[in-house]
């Protein structure tokens, strides 16, 4: 909401330039059409526009040119139509990216996840999730769409023991973990990838080795009666390390040295090693580039074929659209609306994801 | 717009890369200013500064006593300095190693004149106690931290003032008890004295030996006692617990980012409380080794000592390293022990002396408090939010 206020107050205020720094992200799909039509008025009328996003399909529709960055350095300007998607993300990546997602169609299995009528409050103490429902089986990616500031990190919260539930109830396999501490969420089978990982996933001034073990450092091998084994931890990051292909390929790096994709893959690593019969994924890909992407993406794909749970909460629809099995759409605190992936209409998640609700006609 | 290509700079081609200044250059340099502008204080007092740094090093190293006496001063500032870089190394701000001193100091004193143990016994009782009583007194503030977000610089302020009168309510009541006509506790046993040899040295066989080894006789005529051995095994069981155990990972985890410790299943109250009662209970040993190496007794106290206050400032000087507090704890009680000569020989004012003090922990404290201020209070933002 603050953030659309902010492109309303800097339209109304007539300037001349207007820089929107990744403006999209709050928005539902319909909403984005909207602002990209406005945009488009805004440059008929000889207005300067600047983009800065990380969305390969609203630069295709917004703009006129395009200058890619990577790592700090201009890689070219180019005209938008003479490029295609694919050759705009190898400029981006600097290789060539994969983005269509191997999945092989399976059935899904138990639930896994189970969410009933679940009351959560936010920070100001008004309720922020309203009588939630939700199943999530073995095998699938069930992708939460959503508009940013809906419930969802609420929802997360409260789910991993992070924040108190007021009511009803959120069980793992059958258990109850219904307010139980993180530490009882975990050993349940749960893993979580969150949605802050500098300031939830990571302790960014400890070294990567010790990042590994922020969940199981109380356990063998990596300690023996309270005493830390600085070797079975080493270990154990060289193992990670070299299956996720962290870099720089060091254990000893302080985490907060390292790069947003490889901190993603730091964090990516733990938690599947954790072996988790359910894995939540929290705006697994914000701020990462085309590249490392592409990696959670796979992560998470396979998390889901080797029949684990995966709940994927994300305000990227087309990143929803892409993974899941299975849609749920979030709004004010409620699931509006559950559909499958394979007849998933963008505008029909969009409206819903707005408010609105769908005719079927 | 236009479609030229900009300019582009790479920084790295240009050679403009940030160095980190390693904290120890930072620290010896902070020293060295501290002591120009200590020295410029006593130019325009009207002493001449390379002579009264002179008095200070000749005074601090030029004989064995002295040197003792150094040590000595440093040891309770070294073990307070720990117990601060322990609190802090694990997010918390403890100014309570003042109270938690007074503490270990009303423990040691009472229970070293009314206990009868044979003497290593009641030394380890004396200690024991002291400490337990000190993490009791520490781990109040962590408690208050943990369950109603007390800040601890608040509530270890408080309780050292409590502390302080409790210091002077025993020492008033034992006064009365025992018929002394000073407002002090009697002294503690031979029993529980860790000064070395402190019963022998002054027999009749003491005497003779000590006639014919100079050497130690000028050590042994200072209250030299084990109080630096345990700094110094304080010190690496500080190290220790922090590096090398589950119980540290856990309090460091909470100290750099308690959100991240939280997600990973720490339990993040619990290890405030841990850390303040450790950190209680190093300082509470300080007081103990002071008590028993050195003073013997506890007496009615106008003021705080600021043991706990000085030892914050050895810390800081050490970078909250372990190891870093034994140097900074010896660079006090330098200054300290070394500074007191001034008075003699330049007929200086103590004042002038603790205005130079002053300006090199100015000088040394500055950057160092400033960042840690700064994260203290980013820490509050988060909070917050």
């Amino acid at each position: 909401m603050q953030q659309r206020v902010e492109i309303l107050k800097t339209l109304y205020r007539g300037a001349d330039i207007l820089i929107l720094d990744e403006p999209t992200a709050v928005l539902t799909p319909q909403e984005i059409e909207d602002l990209i039509k406005i945009i488009r008025n805004l440059t008929a009328e000889g207005k300067t526009v600047i983009i800065i996003t990380h969305k390969l399909k609203e630069i295709k529709a917004a703009a006129d040119y395009c200058t890619i960055i990577r790592r700090g350095k201009r890689i070219d300007t180019v005209r938008v139509d003479g490029v295609s998607e694919h050759e705009l993300a190898a400029m981006m990546v600097g290789r060539e990216v994969n983005f269509s997602v191997n999945k092989e169609k399976q059935a899904c299995g138990d639930c896994v996840l189970q969410i009933e009528n679940l009351v959560v409050r936010d920070n100001r103490g008004l309720p922020a999730v309203k009588g939630l429902s939700l199943n999530v089986n073995r095998g699938e990616i069930l992708g939460l769409a959503g508009v940013d500031g809906n419930g969802q990190r609420e929802l997360v919260e409260a789910i991993t023991g992070l924040r108190r539930a007021e009511s009803g109830s959120v069980s793992v396999n059958g258990a109850d973990v219904t307010n139980d501490t993180p530490r009882e969420v975990l050993d349940a089978g749960m893993s979580c990838i969150p949605e802050d990982r500098q300031r939830r996933g990571l302790v960014l001034d400890y070294s990567v080795a010790e990042n590994f073990i922020l969940e199981t450092y109380a356990e063998a091998p990596y300690s023996k009666r309270g005493i830390l084994d600085r070797e079975a931890i080493g270990k154990h990051a060289g193992e990670l390390i070299a299956k996720f292909d962290v870099r720089p390929p060091d254990g000893k790096h302080k985490a907060g040295s390292l790069s947003g994709g490889n901190q993603q893959k730091v964090i990516i690593a733990r938690e599947v090693s954790n072996d988790p019969d359910l894995l939540i994924a929290s705006q697994p890909t914000r701020g990462l580039d085309v590249g490392a992407i592409e990696f959670v993406h796979q992560s998470l794909v396979e998390q889901r074929n080797r029949d684990k749970a995966v709940l994927l909460v994300s305000l990227e629809l087309d990143e929803i659209m892409d993974l899941s099995d299975r849609i749920a759409i979030i709004y004010e605190g409620k699931i509006v609306g559950i559909v499958d992936a394979k007849d998933a209409d963008e505008k029909a998640i969009g409206l819903m994801m707005a408010g609105g609700t769908v005719r079927h006609e | 717009m236009s479609n030229g290509a900009p300019a582009t700079v790479d920084l790295q081609e240009l050679g403009v890369s940030r160095k980190k200044v390693s904290p120890l250059v930072l620290t010896l340099l902070s020293v060295f200013f501290g002591l120009v502008i200590g020295g410029i204080v006593l130019a325009v007092a009207g002493y001449d500064p390379f002579k009264a740094y002179w008095v200070i090093l000749v005074g601090t190293f030029s004989r064995p006593k002295y040197i003792a006496y150094t040590v000595i001063y440093a040891t309770p500032l070294i073990i307070t300095g720990l117990s601060f870089a322990f609190a802090n190394k694990t997010g918390l701000f403890n100014i309570g190693a003042e109270g938690q001193f007074i503490i270990g100091a009303i423990a040691a004193a009472v229970l070293g004149y009314y206990l009868h143990l044979p003497p290593v016994l009641h030394v380890l009782a004396c200690l024991l106690v002291g400490m337990v009583a000190a993490a009791v007194w520490g781990g109040l503030a962590g408690y208050l931290k943990a369950r109603f977000g007390v800040h601890e610089v608040i509530s270890t302020i408080m309780l050292n003032w409590i502390a302080l009168y409790l210091n002077n309510y025993v020492v008033s009541v034992i006064k009365t008890a025992e018929h002394l006509t000073n407002p002090t506790t009697p002294m503690i046993r031979s029993s529980a004295r860790i000064e070395l040899f402190a019963v022998w040295k002054d027999s009749a066989a003491g005497q003779a030996w000590r006639g014919v080894h100079p050497f130690w006789d000028d050590i042994l005529r200072t209250p030299f006692n084990l109080g630096i051995v345990f700094a110094l095994v304080f010190a690496v069981v500080v190290w220790f617990i922090l590096n090398r155990t589950t119980l540290g990972y856990e309090l460091r985890a909470v100290g750099y980012n308690r959100f991240a410790a939280e997600y990973g299943g720490i339990n993040v109250k619990r290890s405030m409380f841990f850390s303040m009662a450790i950190g209680g209970a190093l300082a509470g040993a300080a007081g103990v080794c002071h008590v028993l190496g050195w003073t013997r007794y506890i007496a009615e106290l106008a003021a705080s000592e600021g043991y706990g206050f000085d030892g914050l400032a050895c810390a800081l000087i050490g970078s909250s390293n372990p190891f870093g507090c034994i140097l900074g704890g010896l660079l006090f009680g330098t200054l300290k022990y070394g500074g007191s000569k001034i008075q003699n020989e330049l007929g200086a004012p103590t004042e002038i002396i603790n205005i130079v003090i002053g300006m090199i922990v100015f000088f040394v404290a500055m950057p160092k408090l400033m960042s840690l201020l700064i994260n203290q209070f980013r820490r509050g933002e988060n909070h917050v939010r």
